[in-house]
């Protein structure tokens, strides 16, 4: 028998944060990627809520692409609050 | 995707005989390799995705995989004493760790699965015989006394080894190394408390505990690997950030650490040439058995078949398992369908 599907594992770790890519686990179905993400990812009161996602549902940035992608951001630093000069004088800007 | 060849020499602490530069080989293109060991010197981590050398992804596939395998024939010589625990608590405690372990494994066995080679190929080569794990567990649990050995000198020594893994250049494996240290801690306290306690009880239970820390000091000193002179893998995988300090600098830690821990349980260290050495700020130790060692790995340990049958029938009497969690998707997915 071949491997059953990849699925990534989510956990958000307590109320109010994102839930944040922790692995991944190989089950036939949803309810048993959930067993198994739980088994294997939550001994320890390290989460609040799962999320289980097919790995082949995910689409991702193709790393060589990554210049093209991110590099146009690093010129654009007055994006950025401290590329503003404010005379010290001035308060609560 | 480059296609990957699952290589078994190796050992997870890189025991190999093969000569001392992996061949990168003309096939790398030399702009893209530049770029790749840029990153590596720099400290920057290394992702699934990412152009990789065939050689460090052939490496790490072996190491990853094979430190997964440690993990789960590591359940083994514990799960042994789990029925004979001497008391509910260090019963509960047994399992908790058991199941870490398999845990442990299926962290590992994710990460080395984004390198390309699948699951079923890794169990496949563990269960035939060709994939290598730490020799460690070949050897017997003969008595309670040697759960508190292992928690504390096997894992204490896996620890060493982990720690600086966290900061191995592949993401998914240092990743996966952050997780297994927090709870590797665990591991190795619950070991050290319940050698405590032997340690402080009857002249039986202390005797218990001196002959289990006689049979598990030396192989725990294997575990780190064969000495640097005879590690020829360790200068590349050094250079790729794959491994962060070599196996004897990893061991002298251990022994400066775990002497004195031995010393406040009223143990003795069986090692007659164990000195300390105050120019070099460490202990000195005997000589280790590397005729030993070698046999070990070639898989001569006291119970090296034992072990591979215990995993070979734990498989396949549960297969059922599997058929009827796949006949059961089968089914919905007919039934959604229909």
């Amino acid at each position: 028998m071949s491997d059953w599907p990849l699925w990534e594992v989510f956990v958000r770790s307590k109320g109010g944060l994102a839930h944040r890519h922790f692995g991944s686990v190989h089950a036939p179905d949803a309810e048993i990627a959930l067993r198994h993400a739980r088994d294997t990812y939550t001994r320890r009161m390290e989460g609040v809520s799962l999320w289980v996602v097919r790995s082949s549902d995910i689409v991702a940035s193709d790393p060589d692409d990554a210049g093209q992608l991110f590099e146009p951001a690093a010129d654009k630093v007055y994006r950025h609050p401290t590329f503003y000069e404010i005379p010290d004088e001035v308060k609560h800007i | 995707m480059p296609v990957n060849r699952y290589l078994t020499s190796m050992y997870t602490t890189e025991l190999s005989k093969q000569p001392n530069v992996q061949p990168i080989g003309p096939a790398e293109d030399p702009e893209r390799l530049a770029a790749f060991e840029a990153r590596v010197a720099a400290d920057e981590f290394i992702e699934p995705k990412d152009w990789m050398p065939e050689a460090y992804r052939r490496t790490l596939t072996r190491q990853i995989s094979q430190h997964a395998h440690s993990e789960i024939v590591g359940m083994l010589p514990e799960g042994n004493w789990i029925t004979r625990a001497p008391s509910l608590r260090r019963k509960a405690i047994l399992l908790a760790k058991v199941q870490d372990e398999a845990g442990h494994g299926l962290y590992l066995y994710c990460a080395a699965e984004t390198l390309g080679t699948s699951r079923e190929e890794m169990i496949e080569a563990l269960h035939s015989g060709k994939a290598k794990y730490s020799t460690i567990f070949n050897y017997p649990t003969l008595t309670w006394a040697d759960i508190p050995a292992i928690g504390w000198l096997v894992d204490g020594a896996a620890i060493m080894n982990q720690v600086p893994l966290q900061r191995t250049s592949y993401g998914p494996y240092a990743r996966a190394m952050v997780r297994v240290c927090k709870e590797e801690s665990f591991h190795q306290r619950q070991g050290y408390e319940a050698m405590t306690s032997l340690a402080n009880g009857t002249p039986e239970q202390k005797q218990m505990a001196q002959d289990a820390f006689n049979r598990w000091w030396w192989p725990s000193l294997m575990m780190f690997g064969p000495p640097d002179e005879n590690s020829p893998n360790t200068a590349q995988s050094l250079r790729w950030r794959i491994k962060r300090e070599t196996n004897d600098e990893l061991r002298q830690k251990f022994v400066d650490i775990t002497v004195p821990q031995a010393e406040f349980l009223g143990l003795t260290v069986p090692d007659p040439d164990l000195q300390w050495n105050e120019a070099k700020g460490g202990y000195d130790f005997g000589e280790i058995d590397w005729d030993e060692f070698y046999a070990v790995v070639r898989g001569e340990g006291p119970v090296a078949r034992e072990r591979i049958t215990a995993r070979r029938e734990a498989w396949e009497s549960n297969a059922w398992v599997r058929e009827a969690a796949a006949a059961h998707e089968a089914k919905r997915r007919a039934k959604v369908a229909a």
